[in-house]
This record gives C-alpha cells, structure tokens and sequence, in this order.
C-alpha cells in the first residue's frame, strides 16, 4: 500500500517537477547570516495574505455589497451564519497582522540596508506592495459599511475635492455619483476584491522573482561597503561557499514565526471577536464620532493639528512627497556602508519617522483636540471649586456648564483638551483678560459675546478668578486707572 | 529551452522537405507555402497581426474606458427639493432636517438620506446649512446653549450664522440655495459639498 503510494507520489513529481521547482525557489541560496529570525516577517506578511484570501472568500459568499443590505449582512454574518464571526474575526485581524508585520518587515529591510544595490526594485515592489496593502485595509474599512465608514469616506471625498480644477470630477469619479450611497460602496467593493488583490498578487509575483534573482541580502557587517563593480561576486561568494539554503536550513524559522502569527491572530478573534459593524450607516445619525481604523489615525491627526493655511497643500502633496522619497530612496543611497551603526542620518531618520508616527497615532486615538460633547450636561463641577463661593460665583460655575465652556476646558481633568485646563486660570488671567477672551475669543476659541449676556460673562468671570493656586492672589492688573474696588479679588478666598 | 528548440524546428523543416520531396515538388516551393523559412512573409504576418489587435483592443477598450469614467462626467444632479412646511421652523431656532437625495437609487437604503442644518432667524429668514464640516466633511453638532456648530472629528466651531469660528475649518459652513413656494421651505440639493464646489 505504502509502496504503491510511494510510487503514485514518484510518477505526479516525474509528471509535475514538483521537487524540481521546490528545489529551484524554496531552496535558494542564500547567505548564512540570512538564515536569522531578523528574516521572518516578509513570508509571515504572505501568510496574512493568504489568511486574507481565504477568509475574504468566504465572507464574499455571504456579504452583500449594497448600501441598502450590507449592514445587515455583517449582522448576519456575526449572529446567524455559523462560525460568521469568527470569520469575519479572521478577516479584520488577519488585516491588522497583515499590516503590523508589513511594517516590521519594511523596517527591517530598512535597518539592514537591504534596499542598497542590486536590489533596488525588489524595495520599489515592496514600497508598492506595502500602499496597496494599505489601500486594502481603507477600502475593507469601507466594506463594513457603518457610520464610520461613511464619515470616513466622506473625509477622503473632502480631501479629494480639495484639488484644483478637477477636485468636483474626481469625488464624482470616487463616489461613482453626487453623494456617498450604493455606488459608491459597489466601487470600493470592487477595489478591494477585484483590483488591489489583482495588482498585490502581480507585484507580489515580481518581488518573489526578485529575491531568488537578486538573492536575499545578507545581515550586513561593519565595514564591508556595497560597491557596485564588486558586489555580485562577494554575494556569490558569501551564497556559494559557506552559504546555506532558504529551505531546509532557514526556513523552520519561519514556519514557527508564522504558526505563532495564526496563533495569536486567532487568539485576538477569539478575544476581543471581530470589529463592527458600529453605528447604521444613516447620515441623519449625525451623533456620532468617526474615526479611521488604527493605520490612518496617525493621518487624522497630523489632519488636525496642521495650521488652515498650510492644509491642502500638505494634504494633497504630502504623501506624494513622502511616497516619492521612500520609492525613490535605493536611488540616491545606492552603496555603501549597510550596517546601521555606520548610517547615522538612516538611522536617526528611522527613529524620527518611527516616533513620528507613533505619537501621531497616539494623538489620532485620543484625540484631545475634539471637544467632549457631554462634558458640560454629564460632568461634575469639583465640588472645591464652589465650596464657599458667593452666590455671583456660583452663577459663574453654572454658566459654566451651561455654556459648555467645559466640552473644551477641564476643571480637575475632567473635560475637553481642546482649550487649556482652567484650574488655575486666575495664576494667568486678570478678570479684564478674561472678559476679553471670553467675550473676543481668541486663537483657537471663539468669540461668546453674541452668545452671552453681559450678567452671565460678569458671572463666569467671577467664577474662573477663584481658581488659582491656594496661598496666592489672583492675577491682577498691576496698573489699575478705573479701580474699583469689586475689581479686586472678590470673596471666598481671603 | 533554446537548445531543444532548434533540432525540433529543424526536425520540422526536414520533415516538411521530405514531405514536400514525396510529392515531387521543388523546394522552391516552401516559401510560397507560408513555412517559417520566408521572413518577409512572417514579418507582414506579425505587422497585420498587431495592427488587427490594436484595431480589436480600440473596439473593446475604448467602450470600457467610457463606461468607467462616464463618472468623470458629471450632468446637473441638483433640484429643488422640500423640507417641509416651512412653519415647522420656529424663528430664532435651529433644528436638523432631511431629505432623500433626488435621483437616490433602490438600492441607496439610508445613505442617500441627507441631513441638514435649517436656521430661521428672528426675524423669519432662513439659513440652510450643509451638515459637512468644511475641514473634512464630519458632521457637524448644533450647541443651542453655547450658539456654537462643533465638529466631532477635529473641533472645528461655527457660529449659529455658519460663519467660521474656530478650529481648523477653512471657511463657514457650506450653504444652500433655498426658496420659499406656497409655504414649503425648498433647498437646492443633491451632491455633497466640498471646499472646490458648495452643495
């Protein structure tokens, strides 16, 4: 039986070469430094794809990519279909997984120098790979088709209208019609489905033919540059003698890598269960706080907190920029040194870009720049803060509240970022400075005079000249012509 | 592979002389036959066959290429929609209303429900404000308290006339055209505003 077996697996590889094509791409050479766990994250980033493909299938079986029924189907998918949430699971996770080690690998490859002569458009496929994986994670944002995805969509179409001349075309091209409803969702459906995947698999093609062509890189040493006359021979060298082969002598690495990838991937679904969808995609739903998933919040930030007069174009030239410089980067840095320690403005780039990014991130999920919306109807007023206050004062705290003065100004950290803590706001202001600003606003407060009798801002003022350090007086104007003496401190504080 | 390739070619080329031997023909001949050893006549055949593909690929492709950016085209989609009495309104409020975008398709479901901001003033003008923040399009809260629009994505502010007041937007909120007709309120409507057109 077992021979018999043995004999029908002989006669397929005769037929199929199979041992012959593995022996020819799974077993390159390559150096022996390669064969390290540094090396692992480019075939663990195949296998999210691979998660991805599978999972995106089956969850094409039951998902309907139709504004009016999509929502419902996701429903459908996490409570009725059997196993559709742990699918659906797979899916946003595998997603997540696919990106994070995207990013180590292309950090990696970075550190290492490996996109330095010959390899240069094996670095420029994966640059291309890597946009197009984040394009696939956009547009899945889409697919789940609730409130988020609709109001970040409607963030790209206000990016995009932002062009000059052809901004009112390209929204109608990307929404496939004058507002964002079915077509538009068919459009990023078949982005995401038909053409990202069509074009990761072709270049992702053209980079597994470049790194058994061009040789994967070896972890570079100090003080053995990259010249070009010289390279290939030192490469061969270093893959010929005293080499090894990816598969058997690397490749248990990253089989173990990759099964602890799926591992944790399927422990986060079994977790935290898959994301979404949130609230129905209703625009008249308008109470509702959209925010990108987690790769583009670092870009919901740098949104916010770019000054108007800069934004468009920084907007729309920015990533061409930023694009540019990464693609074109094996270009202008094409020999030399490879070892990190020996490419100090690399390196500091890195960390730069690194930090950068993570604080951007950061800020995007915090956010402290948008108001809290209830602060002012569901927050306490610390109650030292009105403890012992006259009755001119305890007016001021409620117009406080009232006005909502606290959905961007904390009282005991509690409440907005968007305007400074006012604990201690009378450290800083004189009551004339405070009436000023509450009355004329200022930098990125606005003006409350239209809004606010001249009883409530006396009030208020009143109310926020309490707040200063204990033992201290209150900031005062120090020459005071028209002095009178309510100007000075009034009550509660002697 | 090109080593393989000759001797079969060659097998062919003497197979077809034998051939063309048994039946007492000339070799002459080959080459008005059409066999590989006339290379005016392969070239010709190749030009014609390119040129009938680029001819064939214009047929299909350009087809393809309309359809696909026929939404570049875009044709007037506004209309005069209705919000309602215009009684609804009480002056001196602002209150949200909405309206289902005109030419929704059956298969739009909620997303071609559009909100919007309507502010009658005290002296009974109206104000039609679009719900998009003019920094990124989130939608924009009303503060009656406060007199102040909020954005929710970024902070930006307006005022209760939708001039700007603070945060990043770049401009007031967007407005739209608005008519009275036997007391119905009528908005001009029907595409989502952005900083290069108003709604």
């Amino acid at each position: 039986m077992t021979k018999q077996l043995r004999n029908i697996a002989l006669w397929l590889d005769r037929r199929l070469h199979l041992s012959q094509i593995w022996e020819a791409t799974a077993g390159h050479g390559i150096p022996k430094s390669s064969a390290s766990w540094f090396y692992v994250f480019g075939s663990a980033t195949m296998l999210c794809l691979g998660v991805q493909i599978v999972t995106g299938i089956c969850l094409a079986l039951i998902y309907q990519p139709s504004a009016q029924e999509a929502y419902a189907s996701l429903h459908y998918l996490n409570y009725e279909q059997p196993l559709g949430w742990f699918l659906r699971g797979m899916h946003y996770w595998g997603s997540n997984f696919m990106v994070a080690i995207m990013l180590m690998h292309m950090t990696q490859v970075f550190v290492f120098g490996a996109y330095k002569y010959p390899r240069e458009l094996t670095w420029v496929s994966g640059v291309i790979l890597c946009l197009l994986t984040l394009g696939m994670a956009f547009t899945g944002q889409v697919m789940r088709w609730d409130q988020d995805a609709y109001w970040g969509l409607g963030i790209g179409v206000s990016m995009l209208g932002r062009v000059p001349f052809i901004g009112p075309e390209l929204t109608h091209f990307l929404m496939g019609g004058p507002i964002i409803a079915g077509n538009s969702l068919s459009r990023f459906f078949t982005l995401h489905v038909f053409i990202i995947p069509g074009i990761v698999l072709a270049l992702l093609s053209m980079h597994l033919r470049l790194v058994l062509s061009k040789g994967i890189n070896e972890a570079p040493t100090a003080g053995k540059p990259v010249r070009r006359d010289s390279y290939e021979e030192e490469y061969e060298e270093m893959v010929h003698r005293g080499g090894a082969r990816f598969a058997p002598d690397a490749i248990g690495k990253d089989l173990i890598f990759g099964g602890i990838v799926l591992g944790l991937i399927v422990a986060c679904v079994l977790l935290f269960g898959p994301k979404g969808p949130e609230g129905i995609p209703d625009p008249t739903l308008i109470n509702t706080n959209p925010r990108p998933d987690w790769p583009f919040l670092w870009f919901f930030a740098v949104a916010s907190l770019m000054p108007p007069y800069m934004e468009s174009v920084v907007l729309l030239l920015g990533p061409v920029v930023a694009i540019g410089i990464v693609i074109a980067l094996p270009f202008f840095d094409n020999t030399g040194e490879k070892k990190w320690t020996l490419r100090p403005v690399s390196t500091v780039s890195l960390i730069l870009v690194v930090v950068s990014l993570a604080a951007f991130t950061w800020y995007g999920a915090t956010s402290p720049w948008s108001p809290e919306m209830d602060a002012w109807s569901s927050e306490p007023t610390p109650s030292h803060m009105i403890d012992g206050r006259t009755p001119l004062e305890l007016q001021g705290a409620l117009v406080f509240q009232y006005k909502q003065c606290r959905n961007c100004h904390a009282l005991d950290g509690i409440g907005g970022q968007r305007g400074p803590a006012l604990d201690l706001v009378a450290d800083r202001m004189t009551p004339d400075q405070l009436v000023r600003q509450v009355v004329q606003g200022s930098g990125n407060m606005p003006a409350y005079g239209q809004n606010i009798s001249p009883a409530e801002v006396k009030a208020v003022v009143a109310f926020l000249h309490t707040l200063h350090t204990e033992g201290r007086l209150p900031a005062q104007t120090a020459l005071n012509l028209h002095e009178d003496p309510e100007g000075s401190p009034a009550g509660g504080d002697e | 592979m090109s080593d393989t390739e000759h001797p079969g070619s060659s097998e062919r080329n003497q197979a077809h002389e034998s051939a063309a031997g048994h039946e007492g023909r000339p070799c002459s001949c080959a080459g008005k036959s059409g066999e590989p050893d006339n290379p005016d006549r392969r070239k010709f055949l190749i030009r014609v066959g390119i040129g009938l593909n680029i001819a064939a690929g214009a047929l299909v492709g350009i087809p393809v290429l309309g359809y696909l950016f026929s939404a570049f085209r875009k044709k007037e989609e506004r209309s005069w929609i209705s919000l309602g009495p215009a009684d609804q309104f009480e002056a001196g409020k602002i209150r949200l209303a909405s309206y289902r975008n005109p030419g929704a398709k059956g298969w739009d479901g909620q997303s071609a429900d559009i909100p919007c901001w309507v502010r009658r003033d005290d002296s009974g003008e109206f104000q039609v404000f679009a719900i998009n923040c003019t920094h990124l399009g989130c939608p924009v809260r009303w503060f009656e308290e406060s007199g102040l629009f909020l954005c929710p994505c970024h902070g930006g502010a307006y005022y209760q006339d939708g001039a700007r007041a603070a945060g990043p937007p770049p401009r007031g909120l967007y407005q739209y055209e608005h008519r009275l007709r036997n007391g119905e309120l009528l908005v001009m409507g029907g595409r989502i505003p952005t900083l290069s057109q108003s709604v």
